[in-house]
């Protein structure tokens, strides 16, 4: 146990109590259990050495109080592991969403989806049900081999003393496996993994698999990944399949010897046969323990390798620093980056370098780039989705990492390029622009994101269903869905992430021009590969390598920089320059 | 129902079917359970006898004493033995089934028509193999090791103890049903529990799908005090639920218990009633009692095993019929008899009324006439889901056209070898696919053997060398899942890189540069009018610039081609095409 644990027991305390009870129950209920063969060596060295019938019926009825009894207190402690370990799952996922919730996106860019969901599910079913079976069985099988070890030397000192020798060798023999087979089972679990990535890919690349007629290849490949796996699964069954007869050999050999010294005491005079027969009984009792005992903890120990990689994911620090704004106020602006640098987390080549740019209130700036470029990296800065690495970002005079992300992004509102809805609604969707929103204003903004048509025609309108992902829309209505989104909120900035892509010319102009008479007249950020979507603009930022290389107008860049020009011409090389 | 059962029981028999190549070891598997089951019960019975002759003070039968102990020595080391080769044995035989299933499993997906991967979601195909097979497997070990040596353990038991003394052994019979009944019934309850169970957690695990992967979305809105309360509704609602069903599941093992110690109880009391003399002969033994109550003991754990393993067989048949419905997917058509691979491909390629479609009732391509002279470049525009994929589809007879035929040089292309078609098109999708293996080993792909030169004059004739040069080992860094860190556009040059190395007769491109940006691909496009020089190729693009040169476009629209010719020919004309080529200009121009 020892550390693994200790980050997640917390989530244990509102279930002390239960904590607590479980295990107790468990042991009254072991108490019981190990009463038994005392009882029975009563009724054999006095009731039947006797012929005491009525003696015999009374300790029958106690057999019977025991077992009812028993089962009460087994139920009892059931009910409490139970509710102590679902109840521990239920807080560690709802700890464990909240920090993933606030999570920055360097952090969600490090660990992946994929990995957080397997965590968030079957980790912590696997420790769920590691704490259920702690409770119930840990304490108390350890409890019933002590308990009946000094039971027998209750019954008979000298005729425990196999019990000495006996119980240990069994510990060892049944940890020793245990412990061998713990790191086997981790090989056959990413044996599993790697089986399981091939098939994978294999069905993900079927079309270019049998376009270079790959097939037999692929097969190969597979089939050494698989006949690896089968390799580790039984390497691990052949030493795990010792667990089982080697406990019967030591179990029995003590049983021998209890019956070859209890035969000695008994013709001596110095023990009954009663004894030796609660002495074999408590032997047979430890087996059947250990036994439990080894499963349990296999069972525990896979619950800790998961219970590690749920620490893992508590452990990563969230949030950002709060900094402290030593700049002088540089009003009059309502965007401003000054030398800005920025490198992702793990890379060691810088995505932008040395921005310098300033947007007034009100200004529509455009972002153009090849891809890779660094232009979605320059956005993100701006809400403050991430840290720059050196300089400053400025959004109305004020250093963003000296203000309240929450408050700050308030006044922003991205439509990203990966066009993403809830389930829910269409209402349910566009009120996270903003939650306080009427019907007329979302109306307005769907009318502006040119989606009020497709809307108004969907069974039941602002109330229409929305799938998983959104994926009853296509990607277009997606797309003018989320700047939709995005307008509700009425921002002070809006940034349009090439969020335009999968729009007809046509659209897209339209909802241009819509954007450009909004009476709040917000500052917009445009990224595009398009040059028609951002020739326009006030001013356009031309990036290359993560470094400026033409900022002005359409008609300046044209003269002045050559990538630019590339760019436009790549484009328009048969229309030629309309303007 | 009894389709349900017909369904069953042919399952079971394709499992026996199985297992039949190992038939002999099977046979020693069980035949060693027996034996070790059986020995295992003949342990208390010789204990007993060793009591028996431990009578008290100066009444001991030492020549028993040690007869026993010696018979009690014997049995446990050959149990032992005989369970760890059981347990070996069964390994084998189990893990082997598995591994076998898993190969034709994926021998089977190698064959499939393309149309099954394209209507099955890779998770789903994906579990049948790895999940169904291995719940399968284990179904299966339990059957070996734990159903077949329970039933010989009960019955043995039942035997010894009707032999002992027939009227305990009634005792234990007759009180037997009572932990059945109890097993039973907790069973069907939890069942219910644990399948409401798992619908909450499907619920919440797509929720939680949707939240964490689009997480930047929901930090953007400031959503996340919203998130964690709908996540914590969903959430409570699951703990609810997991309580239940994980309490009442562990019940059954308190209340068998409870009735295991009853039946002990019962046990005890007749068997030491009868202990004691009457009429001056004791008609049991303190030994016989001993015996008899570590039977009883045992005799319902096997019980309890038993309807834990018929659970899981449930389970472990229904996780089996599901890998062979997998299995019984009917493959592609093979290759006729005496098909060939064309052996000199000029590139002439022939629709002759061709009509096509996925879903029987939905027209999508039909008469489709088209002529293609060897060399000929062919691009193929029109809005989405006009068919420009399908006509694709059809080339490489990833379908097969349902009426009409395609011909290559005059060979209807049915007629030929698939291998051999497919060898003679080199393609690039937009969807970009990379194995996880070195960049080298990727751009290799259709040419194994390449030399570093080769390898290097590809990468950079699409501009990729440098940013390979970039990697942490250049060419011999291993790509993680789907081309792990690569941006989408890289990812597409190596994709493209791949089929310059070793350029065939023809070229597929489909939308192969969609995620490149134009100034890039302006830089690559010397190097793809080098390729495609004399070879047959199928363009598909919507950029429009990309399209200008080719001998023939096709516009198509709902599956037809509603407009043939070159680019002048077809603007001159003044249809379809014209619209969607002046589009861009027109917009641009109306807002000056």
């Amino acid at each position: 146990m020892g550390n693994s644990m200790k980050k997640l027991l917390p989530y244990l305390k509102s279930y002390t109590k239960e904590t607590v009870l479980a295990p107790a129950f468990k042991l009254l209920e072991a108490g019981f259990d190990l009463s038994v063969p005392i009882v029975v060596q009563k009724i054999i060295d006095v009731g039947i050495a006797n012929g005491d019938t009525g003696y015999i019926r009374r300790m029958i009825l106690l057999l019977a109080v025991f077992a009812l009894t028993g089962l009460a207190s087994a139920l009892t402690a059931q009910y409490f592991a139970a509710r102590a370990a679902t109840g521990f799952a239920t807080n560690l996922r709802s700890a464990l969403f909240r920090k993933i919730q606030a999570f920055s996106y360097t952090q969600t860019d490090r660990v992946g989806t994929a990995t957080l969901i397997t965590r968030m599910t079957s980790d912590v079913n696997q420790v769920q049900s590691g704490i259920n079976l702690t409770l119930r069985l840990l304490l108390r099988s350890p409890i019933i081999v002590l308990g009946a070890m000094i039971m027998a030397f209750t019954v008979d000192v000298r005729g425990a003393l196999v019990f000495v020798v006996t119980v240990p060798l069994l510990a060892v023999a049944v940890f020793t496996i245990l412990l061998v087979c713990i790191p086997l089972y981790r090989r056959v679990q990413s044996d599993m993994d790697r089986v399981t990535s091939l098939t994978r890919e294999n069905l993900t690349g079927v079309r270019v698999i049998r376009a270079f007629r790959k097939e037999r290849e692929e097969t190969v490949r597979f089939d050494k990944a698989n006949r690896e796996h089968r390799r580790s699964q039984l390497l691990v069954g052949k030493i795990s399949a010792l667990m089982n007869p080697l406990t019967l050999i030591l179990v029995d050999g003590g049983l021998i010897a209890l019956l070859l010294s209890g035969a000695v005491r008994v013709e001596a005079g110095g023990m009954t046969t009663g004894a030796v027969v609660a002495l074999t009984n408590y032997m047979a009792q430890i087996l059947v323990e250990l036994v439990k005992l080894a499963n349990t903890v296999f069972s525990v120990n896979k619950a800790l390798a998961c219970a590690d990689r749920l620490e893992e994911v508590l452990d990563l620090p969230t949030g950002m620093p709060q900094h402290s704004d030593d700049t002088a106020p540089d009003s009059g602006f309502s965007i401003a980056f000054r030398g800005v640098g920025f490198t992702y987390a793990g890379n060691a080549a810088p995505s932008l370098s040395d921005l310098d740019f300033s947007v007034s209130p009100g200004e529509t700036v455009g972002i153009i780039g090849s891809t890779g470029s660094g232009k979605t990296t320059l956005i993100n800065l701006i809400p403050r989705f991430y840290d720059v690495t050196s300089g400053q970002v400025l959004v109305n005079g004020k250093d963003v990492r000296a203000s309240d992300p929450e408050k700050l992004r308030q006044k922003i509102a991205v439509v990203p390029q990966k066009a993403v809805l809830f389930k829910g609604t269409v209402r349910s969707n566009l009120l996270w622009g903003n939650e306080n929103a009427t019907d007329d204003e979302l109306w307005d903004a769907l009318s502006i994101a040119q989606a009020k048509e497709f809307v108004a025609q969907k069974d039941g309108g602002l109330d229409a269903l929305v799938e998983q992902n959104g994926r009853n829309f296509s990607g277009g209505q997606r797309q003018r869905l989320t700047i939709a989104r995005a307008l509700v909120r009425k921002p002070e900035i809006l940034i349009l992430d090439d969020s335009a892509s999968a729009l007809d010319y046509a659209t897209e102009a339209e909802l241009r021009n819509a954007i450009r008479k909004l009476p709040y007249r917000p500052t917009v950020l445009i990224v595009s590969q398009r040059t028609a979507s951002i020739r326009h603009a006030d001013q356009i930022l031309v990036l290359e390598e993560g470094r400026i290389v033409g900022i002005g107008s359409h008609a300046e860049l044209l003269k002045t920089c050559p990538v630019y020009r590339e760019i436009y011409t790549s484009q328009f090389r048969k229309g030629g320059d309309p303007a | 129902m009894k389709k349900a059962n017909k369904i069953r029981t042919g399952t079971i028999r394709r499992i026996l079917t199985l297992l039949r190549p190992d038939w002999f070891l099977l046979f020693l598997a069980l035949l060693l359970g027996a034996l070790s089951s059986l020995l295992l019960l003949l342990i208390p019975l010789f204990t007993g006898d060793a009591i028996d002759a431990i009578v008290g003070k100066g009444n001991v039968d030492w020549q028993v004493v040690k007869q026993n102990a010696i018979r009690i020595g014997i049995c446990v080391l050959v149990t032992a033995l005989s369970q760890w080769a059981m347990n070996a044995l069964n390994n084998r035989l189990v893990f082997g089934i598995v591994y076998r299933l898993r190969l034709q499993a994926f021998e089977t997906l190698q064959s499939l028509p393309v149309s099954y991967h394209d209507s099955h979601a890779t998770g789903e195909t994906v579990s049948r193999m790895m999940t169904d097979a291995d719940q399968f497997g284990e179904g299966l070990l339990m059957a070996f090791q734990q159903f077949f040596t329970g039933i010989i353990t009960i019955i043995g038991t039942l035997i010894i103890m009707l032999t002992i003394r027939p009227s305990i052994a009634a005792v234990v019979i007759l009180m037997t049903p009572l932990s059945l009944i109890a097993a039973a019934l907790i069973a069907s309850r939890t069942f219910a529990l644990f399948k409401r169970q798992s619908e909450v957690r499907a619920e919440q695990t797509a929720m939680i799908d949707e939240y964490v992967g689009n997480h930047k979305v929901v930090v953007a809105f400031g959503q996340e005090e919203e998130a964690q309360k709908s996540f914590d509704e969903i959430n409570t609602r699951l703990g609810k639920c997991s309580l239940r069903a994980v309490f009442f599941s562990s019940t059954t093992n308190p209340t068998t218990r409870f009735v295991n110690n009853l039946v002990y109880a019962g046990v005890a009391l007749t068997g030491a009633l009868l202990c004691i003399p009457t009429g001056g002969v004791a008609t049991f033994t303190v030994g016989k009692l001993t015996a008899f109550l570590s039977y009883a003991n045992q005799y319902t754990k096997p019980f309890n095993e038993i309807s834990g393993v018929l659970a899981e067989m449930q389970n472990s048949l229904a996780c089996a019929s599901r890998v062979f419905e997998l299995l019984d997917e009917a493959p592609v058509s093979p290759d006729p008899p005496g098909a060939k691979s064309p052996e000199q491909i000029r590139g002439q390629i022939t629709f002759s009324d061709v009509s096509f479609s996925y879903t029987p009732g939905q027209k999508l391509i039909e008469n489709l006439n088209l002529q293609v002279l060897p060399g000929q470049k062919i691009a193929i525009v029109g809005p989405t889901g006009c068919g420009k994929t399908t006509l694709i589809n059809l080339l490489m007879r990833f379908y097969d056209v349902n009426a009409g035929s395609i011909a290559l040089d005059g060979t209807d292309i049915r007629d030929l070898k698939r291998s051999g078609l497919r060898a003679g098109f080199g393609m690039v999708l937009q969807e970009t696919w990379l194995r996880r293996a070195t960049v080298r080993e990727n751009i290799c792909m259709g040419k194994p053997d390449a030399t570093e030169e080769e390898v290097v004059a590809a990468a950079k004739a699409v501009h990729a060398d440098s940013f390979i040069r970039q990697l942490p080992n250049g060419y011999e860094t291993v790509l993680g899942e789907d081309g792990g860190s690569l941006s989408l556009g890289q990812k597409q040059l190596l994709c493209i890189a791949r089929v310059m190395l070793a350029p065939p007769p023809m070229l597929i491109l489909d939308e192969a540069t969609s995620s490149i940006d134009t100034r890039m691909e302006l830089k690559i496009q010397s190097a793809f009018a080098k390729l495609m020089e004399g070879r047959t190729s199928f363009v598909v693009a919507h950029r429009l610039s990309t399209i200008e040169s080719a001998d023939v476009i096709l516009v198509m629209k709902d599956g037809n081609i509603i407009e043939q010719g070159n680019h002048e020919t077809l603007l001159r004309s003044g249809g379809f095409y014209t619209h969607l080529y002046n589009s861009q200009f027109e917009t641009a121009q109306a807002e000056v």
